[in-house]
């Protein structure tokens, strides 16, 4: 020990305790410090990009072999389009690293050590949701940016789009707020179920299987349901036009995936106060 | 200063810390022993937040540990399940800590210098052995450089050069004036590090009293003596208010009397001795006895040294 005597602990004891920005900075370190979260990140920008390219010359390619009604939508919503192909693999891979932002700290015992250092805990869970949600805003933005610049001259001569379109840039933004919201309801689930595997599990579950159930359902009442589905909802944020018989629009569509996230976070945290760590 | 009041914490049906008292003083190494399941992980764990006591409040300084500002300033833990991510090396570990707490990047490498992981501070934690995973826990404890310190059992795993290490830093850190709790399920290494112990068998206290102390009272001094003239030397001492019995070699086995006024009792009667020796009971068999015994114990023994 460096210094000779015990300190006295009085400004330590009481008081407030370290700004949410200690805390961010704390929560930073540990995200940038695990190599697997900084490759797969990589990967998935990487990728997102290498197939929106492969689908647009694919679907160009095809073009006379494609039925009229899907070259309707395509020349109706190309920002769509662009968007969609490549969402469809970010969104889980945001899934996934949500989920082991916070699950992995229960399964390598890391947990005990972070409440050890901030028993308040809350401060925790609102540190880490921060710094993962812009994160994945920023690799977010930067693979919506990204795809819809390579997809677009791809796509120019068969549907022409420019980000100064109606409704382009708003597509485009919110295809990163989409999955930046998706990783924090995935961080919110992993903070309830507490098991990496389990909440991989529900997450994925809900994206690929129960939300396109769902759209099965039968009558206003399953177009409803399944419209308030959290990615369904979410999605609609990147059309770059409503459709006709649309239940949520854009924003709409995103605020209800705020909804659904803001409620899951309430329930992690208040878990998190409650049960032993 | 580390205070435990009434503390009870139940598991479903099974009480696992039952109306525990006791406090933890700065300036020695108090040492909490009980056998493996005895409550004591729970006990700490409860010391720190970590869960919730059913009854009962621990406060470190007069504050629980829930509500200290900046905690690992005041107390420094090690846990004795694994506390850190296996994709993580030892130095990003310790400084994402450390950014929790406004500790600069200094004391971090300080820290890493003080348990001698310098040399693996970059590599991932979990490749690290059992041994170095230790070490790393005692840096991230030391780290806010704090008045009390928490450790769940410090020696497992380390090899016989590290045990006396950890053995000498809790000594000094006892020394600066720190409050060091220290858990064990060995008696013997308790009895070489602590000043004081506290012991507990099935989530209750068994004893709270100096180290010195509790071998006093725990552990028996017999005298063994090899006589020819068994029954008559018997017969004398018992006199003389020593309980004796006959061991199966016939051997006289004296509790109550020292082995000089044994000799001096005989050689006055002319009495022969062939053998003379003083025996004393095995630590560790008075700690397994004492704790294995715990619940009778607890309606009766009161524990002694201890502040209320």
């Amino acid at each position: 020990m460096t210094t000779a005597t015990a300190p006295a602990s009085g400004p330590a004891t009481q008081g407030r305790g370290p700004g949410l920005g200690n805390l961010m900075l704390s929560e930073w370190t540990k995200i940038r410090s695990v190599r697997s979260t900084v490759w797969s990140l990589a990967i998935l920008v990487v990728l997102t990009l290498v197939f929106t390219a492969l689908f647009m010359e694919m679907g160009i390619a095809n073009w006379d072999k494609t039925d009229a009604s899907q070259r309707a939508e395509m020349r109706l919503d190309p920002t769509g389009t662009i968007l969609g192909s490549g969402i469809l693999l970010s969104q889980l891979a945001v899934c996934v690293l949500g989920v082991m932002a916070i699950a992995s700290e229960y399964s390598t015992g890391m947990i005990r050590a972070s409440l050890l250092a901030v028993p308040r805990r809350v401060p925790v869970l609102a540190a880490k949701g921060t710094v993962f949600a812009l994160l994945v805003l920023a690799v977010g933005e930067l693979t919506a940016f990204g795809s819809f610049f390579i997809g677009a001259p791809i796509l120019h001569g068969k549907a022409p789009v420019a980000i100064g379109d109606p409704g382009v840039l708003r597509a485009v933004v919110g295809c990163g707020l989409y999955l930046a919201l998706l990783g924090l309801f995935a961080l919110a689930v992993g903070a309830i179920i507490r098991h990496t595997a389990a909440s991989i599990t529900v997450v994925i579950g809900f994206v690929l299987v129960i939300t396109p159930m769902a759209g099965l359902l039968p009558g206003s009442v399953g177009e409803h349901v399944h419209a308030w589905l959290p990615t369904q909802a979410g999605f609609m944020i990147t059309q770059q036009h409503s459709r006709a018989g649309d239940v949520l629009g854009p924003w709409q569509g995103l605020g209800v995936l705020a909804l659904w996230t803001a409620v899951l976070l309430a329930v992690a945290a208040v878990q998190l106060r409650r049960r032993d760590a | 200063m580390i205070e435990a009041k009434n503390l009870t914490k139940r598991y479903g049906d099974k009480t696992a810390v039952n109306d525990l008292s006791f406090t933890v003083e700065p300036g020695r190494v108090t040492g909490f022993l009980g056998p493996n399941g005895a409550g004591k992980s729970t006990t700490m764990r409860l010391l720190l937040g970590l869960d919730r006591p059913d009854a009962g409040q621990a406060t470190v300084n007069g504050v629980p540990y829930r509500e200290l500002a900046r905690p690992l300033r005041v107390v420094g833990a090690l846990l004795e399940a694994r506390a850190v991510h296996t994709g993580r090396s030892a130095y990003d570990h310790l400084l994402c800590l450390a950014q929790t707490q406004g500790i600069g990047r200094r004391r971090v490498e300080e820290v890493i210098e003080q348990v001698g992981l310098a040399s693996v501070a970059r590599k991932r934690a979990g490749g690290f052995s059992l041994g170095m995973g230790q070490r790393l826990g005692i840096a991230a404890a030391l780290l806010g450089d704090p008045a009390a310190l928490v450790l769940d059992e410090p020696v497992n795993g380390l090899d016989p050069e590290g045990i006396l290490w950890i053995r000498n830093l809790m000594k000094s850190l006892a020394a600066e004036g720190r409050a060091v709790f220290v858990s064990s399920h060995l008696m013997n290494e308790m009895a070489v590090t602590a000043d004081h112990l506290i012991v507990i068998g099935r989530g209750r206290l068994v004893a709270d009293c100096s180290t010195e102390e509790f071998i006093e009272r725990s552990t028996q001094r017999s005298v063994l003596v090899r006589t020819p003239d068994g029954a008559q030397l018997a017969e004398l001492l018992r006199g003389k208010g020593a309980t004796v019995t006959t061991t199966d070699e016939g051997d006289l086995d004296v509790t109550g009397l020292e082995a000089p006024r044994i000799a001096e009792l005989a050689a006055a009667d002319g009495l022969v001795l062939h053998e003379l020796s003083t025996r004393r009971g095995s630590l560790e068999d008075a700690f397994m006895e004492l704790t294995k015994d715990a619940v009778e114990y607890d309606a009766g023994v009161p524990a002694t040294g201890g502040t209320k």
